[in-house]
């Protein structure tokens, strides 16, 4: 089996609902195969780990030219949703909920509980310093499951030999 | 479709090794495969999910995933990688003579 020493380690960048799936659904699939898996979360990524932010990752319509009117339920093939439309109070709650309920029926879990899924499964997660300072957070604000914060350079040292996924 | 010997029985499998006919199955053909997989004897808390697979393959065609598991077989998500160790999701599917799960959580 070659799969037995395989690494993989995700690098999350975003805080918006939709990117941060990626690594969720990738990475419990790697340890369902038996393959390490390390997440570095950095900048807007550390709202996937932030007690303050993790239940409340939103998708905002503004600027997503993917988001077409026919995902409200209205069939009108390849119209986009207007960004004049997306500024409008309560669009970007109202594109949050549906993206949350499509999930829900997919049998998906929300981010905080697939997050906690990995760290039982035994992904290792840990939080960018520089991101950290900047944002001046502390250990503390972070879920449990976050084993430390550490440099790039640390990162680069704990994912010898692993290949290395940028979201 | 391969044929193969396994625990004295002739079975089909795929050429990843699953069976193909669960019907085939038993519970010589599970401590067999599981040897195969290293697993020197099953536990009862293996046979716990083992048989919660089979079941959920009986109601929905399909091996369940590691998340249908322990939703529904109640195994916390730890005890189920500490009890297949190194990748749960294919060892217990192919122990409970069931194909690869095909969902993605």
């Amino acid at each position: 089996m070659t799969e037995e020493n395989r690494k993989i380690a995700f690098i999350c960048s975003k805080g918006n609902l939709d990117m941060a799936y990626p690594a969720l659904v990738m990475g419990w699939a790697a340890l369902g195969n038996g393959i390490d898996v390390t997440i570095f979360f950095t900048f807007w990524g550390m709202d996937m780990i932030r007690r303050l932010r993790i239940d409340h990752l939103e998708i905002a319509p503004v600027a997503n030219t993917s988001m077409k009117m026919s995902m409200m339920g209205v069939n009108t093939g390849n119209l986009g949703i207007p960004n004049i439309m997306g500024i409008i109070p309560g669009m970007t709650a109202f594109a949050t909920k549906l993206m949350k309920s499509k999930m829900e029926k997919l049998e998906v879990p929300p981010v905080n509980e697939y997050l906690q899924m990995l760290v039982d499964a035994g992904a290792k997660l840990y939080a960018c310093k520089m991101s950290v300072d900047m944002f001046d957070l502390k250990k503390e604000d972070f879920i449990d499951g976050v084993i430390d914060i550490v440099t790039a350079g640390d990162f680069m040292d704990m994912t010898e030999g692993a290949q290395i996924i940028f979201i | 479709m391969a044929t193969r010997e396994i625990a004295g029985k002739i079975v089909q499998v795929n050429d990843e090794g699953f069976m193909t006919n669960p019907s085939e199955w038993d519970k010589d053909i599970a401590v067999a495969l599981a040897k195969e997989e290293g697993f020197a004897e099953l536990m009862p808390e293996h046979w716990r999910i083992i048989e919660f697979c089979r079941q959920s393959a009986v109601n929905s065609g399909k091996a369940p995933t590691l998340r249908q598991i322990t939703t529904g077989s109640g195994v916390s998500t730890k005890d189920l990688f500490a009890l297949f160790p190194k990748g749960p999701a294919k060892k217990v599917a192919r122990i409970s003579g069931l194909g690869k799960p095909e969902g993605c959580v």
